[in-house]
């Protein structure tokens, strides 16, 4: 028997189950904003943009500050901007908001590079985790539940939102809008109001999600820090039908993907890395074939989205 | 090219009415309807230009200076017209990735990940073709270039049809998972063994490599780019082929009832607009890099968006935006080296402009200026 730190193949389920947390908290912070964004009926392909925007803004003020939580308040309040712009742009008539959506993709994933540019030196102080492997010996358990404070917010505040959407005031403005924009009109609410804070709190959300990845894994702001986790997000609402919990369950999912490749790796096994690493893409696209139809719309599918009409 | 025109509704004829359905007017169809097409998206460069000097004003930068090298750099001397038409001519091609499906009312956001394909494909035939000469081997790279961009698209389009999948978001995640099969390609199986910094596949050989225009350092590519848009806007605009596919994209209800194959017309425009992109991806390697690698995913693909939608997807305005946009590229390096901006400033004012294109759309129809006048 060799000593404890040597697990064998074990390696690769433990790498995949602490990268599945570790990964999917992006995923999960942009997939609930979204998911909410979504059901008052109005699509934000741009969060990309926002995603890596976040991440900039949340090093920067980490940098600057020393706080890494004022980062992620940071992170938020960019990425709420980014959603105000969007949505006041879709408020115009005749504009579409799955064009505005690519280019806010563009936009911002430009003007972070742009403000970024001095941050790729220096380092900001990280956030917090929560060590839930102290009972173990074995150093690969310990990585594993080494588990980001980000990550429980995230996991407390999906079925928050699936509260708040069903039983709340404002879920029922927002699912009203989302459902029928004539009845929210009706009900004496201006839709592009509602609008406008479902998608600025969509991109609050997705800034969050931006400033894990550069001020927790992989830890440090440049350039290729964000790679489709945005879009890929905004695929996955539609696969969790439009469902907070969904998105919880989804995220999990899309993260172990995405982790099986950095996993393989660690054990020496680097044949075809770069395939893995297109996972959780390959996953995404597999997953709305399974599930989209051309029939009938999606179950769940707000009745006012663009994309599903 | 024929339309399949079903059984019930013998032909689609160009009735007046059915213009009704068409969302796009053919360039100049009503005078004051094509100065309105022209003098608005100007509008909108103009003001993301000014938003722009405003931007960099804030980082302490003139923006009188920050214009004069802008124009220095992209249409100032001879040297940086070659410069910037060598960048429009991949912009043309994948500014019609978009533009071709656009027309058919889908956004298709992918042309990067065809002209990857595109160039893998194309590197591919290149090498399996080592000993043919020079010509054939261009055309093979052509043709494998068309048809691996053209399929990447397509499937873009068939899962639309029949899978029902969202175009914009499978071409947009087909762009990721193209990037990853170049990666591993050109890491893997098709690695140089000699390119040690930077992984890339075999030389393609000089023969090989696609000249330049005559009198001028620009490569061919911008001729094809020209070519492939010509006919791209004599397809849509002058074929039944084409008005079965506006008539599509513009109610979806009427083509099925006057019986058009929709899903025809979808994977046929789709495989030509990723043929498009494929065929950018083939020049970059056949004329400029000579070989596979990751310089290739340069953001061609990305900007061609901008340019189809500032174009506002006529295949034939895609020619002049994709020189503009070509020039604003070409002005980044003089722009970094005068001034000392990131070289991100290009994609700045790119994403600027889209924004600025696309708010304008509201302005249609309600500059008094036009009305009357159509």
């Amino acid at each position: 028997m060799a000593g404890p730190g040597d697990i064998g193949l074990w390696t690769v389920p433990l790498a995949v189950l602490g990268g599945a947390v570790r990964v999917s908290t992006p995923f999960l912070f942009v997939s609930l904003g979204e998911c909410i964004t979504e059901r008052s009926g109005r699509i934000n392909l741009g969060l990309e943009g926002t995603l890596v925007m976040g991440a900039m803004a949340g090093y920067g003020v980490s940098y600057l500050t020393g706080s890494p939580w004022l980062g992620v308040l940071a992170a938020g309040v960019t990425g709420a901007g980014m959603g105000a712009l969007h949505a006041a742009i879709c408020g115009l008539p005749r504009v579409n908001d799955i064009a505005v959506g690519i280019a806010l993709m563009l936009f911002g994933v430009g003007l972070a590079f742009y403000l970024g540019k001095p941050l790729i030196e220096p380092t900001a102080p990280h956030l917090p985790s929560i060590d839930f492997g102290w009972w173990s010996d074995i150093p690969q358990v310990r990585a594993a539940l080494r588990i980001n404070v980000l990550f429980l917010f995230g996991v407390a505040l999906a079925p928050v939102l699936v509260w708040a959407l069903r039983s709340t005031r404002w879920g029922l403005i927002i699912r009203t809008a989302g459902e029928s924009a004539d009845a929210a009109l009706a009900m004496g609410y201006s839709v592009n109001w509602i609008r406008m804070r479902a998608t600025m709190f969509g991109g609050f959300l997705a800034g969050i999600g931006g400033s894990f990845l550069s001020l927790f894994y992989p830890g440090s702001w440049n350039e290729g820090l964000s790679s489709g986790q945005g879009i890929t997000a905004v695929a996955l609402v539609i696969f969790a039908r439009w469902n907070p919990m969904l998105c919880l369950g989804a995220s999990l999912l899309f993260g172990g993907a995405a982790a099986l490749g950095p996993a393989l790796q660690s054990v020496g096994f680097s044949h075809g890395y770069h395939l893995f690493n297109a996972a959780p893409y390959i996953l995404t696209l597999l997953i709305m074939i399974a599930t989209c139809s051309p029939k009938r719309t999606l179950i769940g599918a707000p009745a006012e989205l663009s994309i599903t009409r | 090219m024929k339309a399949d025109v079903g059984a019930p509704v013998s032909a689609p004829a160009a009735k007046p009415g059915v213009g009704e359905f068409l969302r796009l007017p053919p360039f100049g169809r009503q005078f004051g309807g094509a100065a309105e097409y022209v003098v608005i998206p100007a509008l909108a460069l103009v003001a993301s230009l000014v938003l722009f000097g405003i931007f960099v004003a804030l980082f302490g930068k003139n923006p009188l200076d920050l214009y004069f090298y802008m124009y220095q750099g992209a249409f100032g001397t001879w040297f940086s017209w070659q410069n910037t038409l060598t960048r429009a001519a991949p912009l043309i091609l994948t500014a019609l990735c978009t533009a071709l499906p656009a027309q058919l009312g889908m956004v298709i956001i992918g042309g990067e990940g065809a002209l990857l394909i595109g160039a893998l494909c194309a590197t591919s035939a290149a090498l399996a073709l080592q000993a043919a000469p020079p010509l054939v081997v261009d055309v093979a790279m052509a043709l494998a270039g068309m048809a691996g961009g053209g399929l990447w698209i397509m499937l873009s389009g068939a899962l639309r049809q029949y899978r029902g999948v969202n175009e914009t978001i499978s071409s947009l995640l087909l762009v990721y998972i193209a990037l990853a099969v170049l990666n591993f390609l050109v890491e893997g199986p098709m690695r140089d063994p000699t390119s040690l910094n930077k992984p890339s596949t075999p030389e393609i050989g000089a023969a090989n490599m696609i000249g330049s225009i005559p009198g001028m350092d620009v490569h061919w590519g911008l001729a094809f780019g020209i070519i492939a848009a010509v006919l791209s806007y004599i397809l849509i605009y002058h074929t039944v082929f084409g008005f079965a596919a506006r008539v599509a994209g513009g109610n979806l209800r009427a083509a099925k009832v006057v019986g058009l194959n929709v899903g025809k017309l979808i994977l046929i425009i789709c495989f030509l607009a990723g043929a498009a992109a494929g065929l950018a991806g083939m020049m970059e390697v056949a004329a400029v890099q000579g070989r596979t690698n990751a310089n290739l995913a340069a953001g061609y693909g990305f900007a061609g968006i901008l340019v189809a939608f500032l174009a506002r997807q006529n295949p034939l305005a895609v020619i002049p935006v994709a020189v503009l946009l070509g020039g604003i590229g070409a002005s980044g390096g003089l722009l970094q080296r005068r001034l000392g901006l990131p070289d991100a400033s290009v994609l700045v004012l790119q994403g600027m402009i889209f924004v600025m294109v696309l708010a304008s759309d509201s302005l249609y129809g309600r500059l008094s200026f036009f009305k009357g006048k159509s």
